[in-house]
């Protein structure tokens, strides 16, 4: 069952690209395949621009990733996208609808899009996305975008992740005091106004403005305008994005930005796999299951438990 | 922990806009567990293919209403040989208005199980876990 990793993995960097969907799935999996060809394509990628979108649901996430798509084609440029969507806490299966908004891209080969469930995690990514991100980027993809879940919030992961990232909000649904909680604002390199043709666009985009200025420290956010069903202010999104990356890439800004990225990623799949030792170990002889009894019968509190299951 | 999810592609091939039994379909393979990508309707041969191939899929659904199986059908599985994928590669199965004189030659092209209406979406996905679980695929 287990495919020839090393085999997989030459025809992939040779551009094949059913060998890229296989070597996916097995990162998706977390399979020792998987994590093979990862330490394998690693060394051949970090020459993409990656671009995290994010923005609550319904914001139009999934109609811009699409139309920023045709721009970013039309400049030339080869895509990977990462589309995110909830597994459901209750079945475990998910629903992966974003290929309904960008039908017209499945017709263009040097797009390869990629839906993604997130099987469990919080933060609008899934375990496995930074990884996939890696193996487009080896493939040789220019632009890498990741549209998260829509939540809206709490996403910093995306963050951290992405050499860009996009907040994506639309007028007259409290966005603007989303806008302002903390979190968000500090995470978006650009911010987009999105279905600007509704109204209360303008009022958005002046809020904003005054938070962008108010907050005034190193680079200026820009506020873009869109309105991505009518395919209005895509071009000035791309613009924008392509600034941000010339701005990430001055020598003096790109070692840290990438020092950042590496330290996120090394400590999120560090805590991933020891709570999955210890979920794994103490399931096993029973520990978990006596630990959460103690706590559920008040004789032991949640500290302490947790204590107790990370030192044995 | 390695995570194997059965992945299925839910799709419409030609032009007919029912997709009312894709989505009924769609869902309960969704809550028996299964991750599924549905991709609308009126996609064409050449983007059921694509999307197989992009998803790297266990299972593709194909549902269609309008009676142009045998010439779409055909189309679809070429489009998928055209790919490097073939039948012992994923499970094809269709559903919709399918008359039973064309099953034998479906079987033949490579579909495993056509679904007519009334067909409980009980035996669909136990059709799909049976075939996965003989594969070793997916913990559903």
């Amino acid at each position: 069952m287990s495919p020839d990793v090393e085999a997989l993995v030459e025809r992939l960097l040779a551009g094949n690209r059913r060998a890229l969907a296989r070597i996916l799935t097995q990162i998706e999996n977390d399979a020792p395949a998987g994590r093979r060809a990862l330490s394998l394509l690693y060394p051949r990628s970090g020459r993409a621009h990656t671009v995290g979108l994010t923005g609550s649901a319904g914001s139009g996430k999934s109609t811009l990733v699409a139309a920023l798509a045709r721009v970013l084609r039309a400049r030339g440029r080869t895509l990977g996208i990462v589309a995110i969507d909830p597994t459901s806490p209750f079945s475990q299966g998910a629903l992966l609808g974003d290929r309904i908004r960008m039908q017209e891209l499945t017709a263009d080969r040097e797009v390869f899009l990629r839906s993604m469930a997130t099987r469990g995690n919080l933060g609008g990514l899934a375990p496995a996305t930074a990884g996939i991100v890696t193996a487009l980027d080896a493939f040789g993809k220019d632009v890498v975008i990741v549209e998260t879940v829509g939540a809206g919030q709490d996403e910093v992961e995306v963050a951290a992740m992405a050499d860009t990232t996009v907040v994506v909000l639309t007028p007259g649904s409290g966005d603007d005091v989303q806008a302002m909680k903390a979190g968000i604002m500090e995470i978006a390199d650009v911010l987009v106004v999105n279905k600007s043709d509704l109204p209360n666009a303008d009022l958005l985009a002046r809020q904003l403005r005054s938070i962008v200025e108010a907050a005034r420290s190193g680079r200026p956010t820009p506020i873009v305008r869109t309105a991505s069903a009518l395919g209005e202010g895509i071009e000035a999104l791309a613009d924008a994005l392509e600034e941000h990356r010339a701005y990430i890439e001055q020598p003096d800004v790109r070692a840290a930005h990438r020092r950042a990225q590496a330290r996120h990623q090394v400590l999120a799949l560090a805590r991933q796999r020891l709570i999955d030792r210890v979920v794994t170990v103490h399931s096993g002889d029973g520990r978990l299951d006596d630990l959460v009894a103690q706590v559920a019968d008040r004789r032991l509190d949640p500290q302490a438990a947790a204590d107790a299951l990370i030192t044995e | 922990m390695t995570d194997q999810t059965i992945r299925v592609l839910i799709a419409k091939p030609g032009l007919d806009g029912h997709d009312r039994g894709a989505k009924v379909v769609a869902r309960a393979l969704r809550d028996a567990g299964m991750e599924v990508i549905y991709t609308g309707i009126r996609q064409t041969p050449e983007m059921i293919a694509e999307a197989a191939l992009q998803e790297d899929v266990d299972v593709i659904g194909l549902s269609i209403l309008s009676g142009a199986h045998m010439e779409l059908f055909p189309r679809v599985i070429n489009a998928l040989k055209e790919r490097e994928i073939g039948p012992d590669d994923v499970l094809l199965f269709a559903g919709g208005i399918i008359p039973d004189d064309d099953i034998p030659r479906l079987k033949q092209m490579g579909f495993q199980a056509v679904f007519g209406p009334g067909t409980s979406t009980e035996d669909v996905i136990k059709f799909v876990r049976e075939w996965a679980g003989a594969r070793a695929i997916g913990t559903a």
